[in-house]
């Protein structure tokens, strides 16, 4: 116990110790949102390599032949999964009606949804109220803090990165005593994860100039949009340079 | 001169009427709420792209006619572009900020090009709007219903500078503004090589796109 506390804490201080090395983008032109950037785009370029040579094909082969009730039920069931937790963080949020149809989603999908492979819930009304343990935290003013990329995982912020044990050791999926169906969950889990993805990052590639802060703007804004319920207050608006007379060079 | 008068008379009156038409239908289109406006104009945007097969398999000059045809008149596109830009817009000279517009348009066009092909029975609910009616800015909630879930897409409308009707001036989809998320992009080109920069950088990326569709 001692050994793997003290292990855990070498682990700590290396990963701190590399995102200082790494060091932080300073200058001019840094982002104040993002002042590990440095750090970030290489864990970016590991992350889209990865994706390139296995993650994508896989997805691209499993959304091209994979009959489309199997990708359906089984889109289903983990979102059944996931609704477990919105009940909870609706819960933790305060939320009484989303709540409660949140858990209603559950038991009607688990029962007459078979496990949840069907969604009978939203037909009648029942909408889903995706909510996570960041977005709880955000609720509470917990501020995002630094943009973080996360290997194999992808975006994320210092706040949404620092649930993720907790997350991991309440889900489902990880806690199933049989390994070989473990690994086969989780395995397709991240499949049906990135196949609903698949349109998604194709339009950014064709969107961006710099796929890099194109995502990462993206992220921070829907994330923002996500606590706030689709209705944030309103950051300062942009100016409107074009309404101003045009200046001289000088 | 009875009759010069019946017939100035009737001059006069056909004047009137016209003017009055004229500034009828000018009142009318002021007097659209901003919500109506949406609604009137992404519902006629719907149905034109539900009605024509050659937007769903992706044709991209019929969908840059369309967008030209019924998107662009009700779009501040010159504000976007410069809001996009940021302070660097007042730099940029006539020519450069022609060329910005239309690159811009480009990248937009072919970008969203995809998604319309996917349009097929979705419609469009607009939320009940919260704005005094003398608002000159105002944000118009709306939602895409379809299979799936609902996708949020929320406008920012200003009334034009004439005051007759409203035009687009930055959108998002599921809370990502389009405007801000170009922001440190071009930003970032124009730090690093100008205006000029930015521009060479848009076009290469729309000469890409443009070979990747093909």
């Amino acid at each position: 116990m001692r050994v793997s506390f003290k292990r855990w804490g070498m682990g700590v201080a290396l990963v701190a110790l590399t995102v200082l090395s790494t060091g932080c983008a300073t200058g001019p032109n840094a982002n104040p949102k993002d002042p590990l950037e440095p750090m970030n785009r290489s864990i970016t370029r590991f992350n889209d390599a990865l994706d390139d040579n296995v993650l994508k094909p896989v997805a691209v082969g499993y959304h091209d032949y994979m009959p489309q009730p199997v990708q359906t039920g089984v889109g289903n069931f983990f979102h059944n999964l996931s609704d477990v937790f919105s009940t909870l963080n609706n819960g933790l949020q305060l939320k009484g009606r989303q709540t409660a149809e949140s858990l209603m989603r559950v038991v009607v999908n688990t029962t007459l949804g078979i496990y949840g492979i069907f969604d009978v819930a939203t037909p009648i009304g029942l909408e889903r109220h995706p909510e996570d343990f960041g977005q709880t935290l955000g609720y509470w003013g917990v501020p995002n803090g630094p943009y973080l990329v996360l290997p194999v995982l992808g975006p994320s912020t210092i706040r949404d990165a620092s649930v993720i044990p907790l997350e991991f050791s309440t889900d489902f999926v990880n806690k199933h005593d049989v390994v070989a169906e473990r690994n086969v969950a989780s395995v397709t889990r991240i499949v049906d994860k990135r196949a609903s993805l698949l349109q998604t990052t194709d339009l950014l590639t064709g969107a961006a100039l710099d796929k890099y802060s194109f995502t990462r703007d993206s992220y921070l804004q829907y994330r923002r949009n996500q606590i706030y319920d689709g209705n944030p207050p309103d950051e300062e608006e942009l100016s409107d340079p074009s309404a101003e007379p045009a200046l001289q060079n000088h | 001169m009875n009759r010069f008068l019946s017939r100035r008379t009737f001059s006069v009156l056909t004047l009137g009427v016209a003017f009055a038409l004229g500034v009828g239908s000018a009142v009318c289109a002021s007097e659209e709420s901003a919500d109506v406006f949406i609604k009137r104009v992404s519902g006629d945007i719907l149905e034109s792209i539900k009605a024509d097969k050659s937007i769903h398999s992706g044709d991209v000059n019929k969908i840059i006619t369309l967008v030209d045809q019924r998107v662009m008149p009700n779009v501040n596109f010159l504000r976007m572009t410069a809001s996009a830009v940021g302070p660097s817009w007042r730099q940029a000279t006539p020519e450069q900020q022609k060329r910005l517009q239309e690159e811009f348009k480009i990248l937009l066009v072919r970008t969203y090009a995809g998604a319309l092909g996917q349009v097929n029975d979705q419609s469009i609910v607009v939320k009940p709007l919260r704005a005094a009616a003398d608002d000159k800015e105002v944000l118009v909630r709306t939602e895409v219903r379809g299979k799936g879930e609902p996708i949020q897409l929320d406008y920012r409308v200003e009334k034009s500078a004439d005051g007759a009707g409203w035009k687009v001036y930055n959108m998002n989809v599921m809370g990502i503004w389009l405007v801000e998320n170009y922001r440190s992009q071009f930003a970032q080109e124009i730090n690093a090589k100008g205006v000029d920069g930015l521009i060479a950088s848009l076009s290469d990326r729309n000469k890409t796109n443009a070979r990747a569709s093909k």
